[in-house]
């Protein structure tokens, strides 16, 4: 046992054979090491390329009349996206506040009461709806609001972004929940605390960092989605809050400057969507400094 | 002759803590056989055998934690202060039969204070707070060591002071039973000793139950000692008697190191 000891200390042989020679283990170890820094690099590539090209081509763009302007009509100089920042934000809001409760709340049912046959139709049907195109969403919501109602509208966007938002969300709140030791949930029933408060304060608090960061990501993917609005929100050149009203959104307008052939028009997609990029990037940075700060406290 | 008479009987006589033919499973495994014993009020027994003998499930029956894990169910009576457990609401028993667990569970989103008092701030009990910090906190020794960093998260204490503060935060809810599962497994010598200390103190006060794998634990700490072997209760005396004269052969190969 001394003699391997000081055989590896001396960089000589170590025993047992088997392992190889220390000068193997190390070439093998470095090796290794190099691959996965060779691939987080190559994974790396795609992303900050996006994150370039985006920021390299929207930036000339910005301007205060770009976050603060309608959109200005084919050949006119200037305008800008306001009202489709206003759009995306309210109608994200919409989504959050249908998405949110119901998503979480399903994640803490299927955590909390979720080993029996009705969690498992809730746990299946969240996997099947996780993997419906968004597209096939929009049309669900054109035929539930939009065509009852005959017009498009902010409040059926909102909907179809909120179904996207629920299974996702209901899984990632679960893992979550699931996540947080069984010990500290029995320190809490040991202590006399009533079942459902343990879950609330003390389950729930625990996990909450988890659960913000699962809401972001649904939030953000919501903002991202183009097709689920297109035949649901539509699109409108003016301001709206009105949630039954046609209402513009950052990802439509970039998706309707992008498809035309003007060029000013295409400036204004990478404008729009550098907007985006940072409303979103904005959206995760705010929301992480609360979760911190709150978890400190 | 009088002075015994006039001494309150019923008090003495009965145990504060009874349990009368308790059987516990685990879907099949049965766990807990046939258990009878009583614990008296301000004693300390201590519940020695080796691993799997049931003596975790054993304690976790007392204040009904056990009924928590799926699939789990038990049988037979356990009594504090002659009521059956099994027929009261087990929040308010457990805030009764207090528990302390063999892994330091502190709430890691809470401060150190904000630990102590989560029991009665969970529950909404107004109380003065600052007070019965302070007073658990010095009861488990370890005001000195953290009066200065109260509001710090309790995650960043060592082991030992988290299950000192596990302890404090089982004190605060004041309970009239203390159960102790391995309380002081994970804990570095030093840090055991200053729990067993604290057990000799808190009997003054308290009923305690403690299961512990260290039979020189068992022999510093208890009042009496149970001995468990395949989920059978063996043998159940006073602990110099256990230790030292034991009556069924078992008992003594254990105390002895001849298995477990």
């Amino acid at each position: 046992m001394n003699m391997a000891m000081t055989n590896v200390a001396a960089g000589q042989y170590a025993i047992p054979r088997r392992v190889g020679s220390h000068r193997a283990r190390a070439v093998t170890n470095g090796v290794m090491t190099g691959l996965c820094a060779a691939a987080v690099a190559l994974a790396l590539v795609p992303l900050f390329s996006v994150l370039w090209l985006v920021v390299s081509k929207g930036i000339h763009s910005l301007s205060l009349s770009f976050f603060t302007k309608l959109p200005a009509p084919v050949g006119e100089l200037g305008g800008g996206v306001g009202n489709a920042i206003v759009g995306t934000l309210f109608m994200v809001g919409l989504a959050s506040c249908i998405g949110l409760p119901l998503g979480v709340g399903a994640g803490i049912f299927l955590a909390e009461r979720g080993d029996g046959k009705l969690g498992h139709v809730v746990r299946f049907t969240a996997e099947v709806l996780a993997g419906v195109p968004s597209i096939v969403v929009g049309v669900v919501a054109y035929g539930l609001i939009v065509l009852p109602m005959r017009h498009f509208s902010a409040m059926a966007g909102a909907v179809a972004l909120a179904i996207l938002m629920i299974p996702t969300l209901a899984r990632a709140t679960e893992e979550m929940i699931r996540l947080v030791p069984r010990s500290l949930r029995e320190a809490s029933l040991a202590l006399g605390v009533p079942a459902w408060r343990t879950s609330l304060s003390v389950v729930l608090r625990t996990a909450l960092g988890g659960l913000i960061n699962a809401a972001l990501l649904a939030i953000a993917r919501a903002a991202g989605e183009t097709a689920p609005l297109l035949f649901t929100a539509l699109n409108n050149q003016y301001w709206n809050l009105h949630p039954l009203q046609p209402t513009a959104s950052l990802t439509v307008q970039i998706y309707n400057y992008a498809i035309s052939p003007y060029e000013d028009w295409h400036d204004k997609a990478w404008g729009a969507a550098l907007c985006l990029l940072i409303l979103i990037g904005g959206l995760s940075l705010i929301a992480r400094l609360a979760a911190g700060r709150r978890s400190q406290a | 002759m009088n002075v015994a008479l006039s001494t309150p009987v019923a008090d003495t006589a009965r145990p504060k803590l009874e349990v009368q033919k308790l059987d516990a499973w685990f879907g099949n495994v049965h766990a807990v056989k046939d258990i009878s014993l009583g614990v008296d009020a301000r004693s300390v027994l201590a519940i020695i055998g080796p691993s799997g003998c049931g003596k975790s499930t054993f304690v976790r029956c007392l204040n009904r934690m056990h009924e928590l894990t799926p699939g789990a169910r038990s049988e037979g009576r356990v009594l504090l202060d002659g009521e059956d457990v099994y027929a009261v609401d087990p929040v308010y028993l457990r805030r009764r039969v207090g528990m302390v667990f063999q892994r330091p569970n502190v709430f890691p989103t809470m401060s150190i204070r904000d630990n102590v008092v989560a029991g009665l701030r969970l529950n909404r009990v107004r109380a003065d707070y600052e007070a019965i910090v302070e007073r658990t906190l010095t009861q488990t020794a370890l005001w000195d060591e953290v009066k200065d960093r109260l509001d710090a998260s309790a995650i960043a204490l060592s082991g030992g002071q988290q299950q000192r503060l596990c302890i404090a935060r089982a004190l605060a809810v004041e309970p009239e039973v203390l159960l102790m599962d391995e309380p002081a497994s994970a804990l570095d010598p030093i840090a055991t000793a200053k729990i067993e200390e604290l057990i000799d103190e808190l009997k003054q006060q308290y009923t305690i139950v403690i299961v512990t794998h260290n039979m020189q634990q068992a022999i510093r700490i208890s009042d009496k000692t149970a001995f468990f072997y395949m989920g059978v209760l063996i043998e159940h005396g006073t602990t110099q008697q256990l230790f030292t004269r034991p009556e069924r052969r078992e008992t003594e190969d254990y105390v002895t190191g001849k298995f477990g």
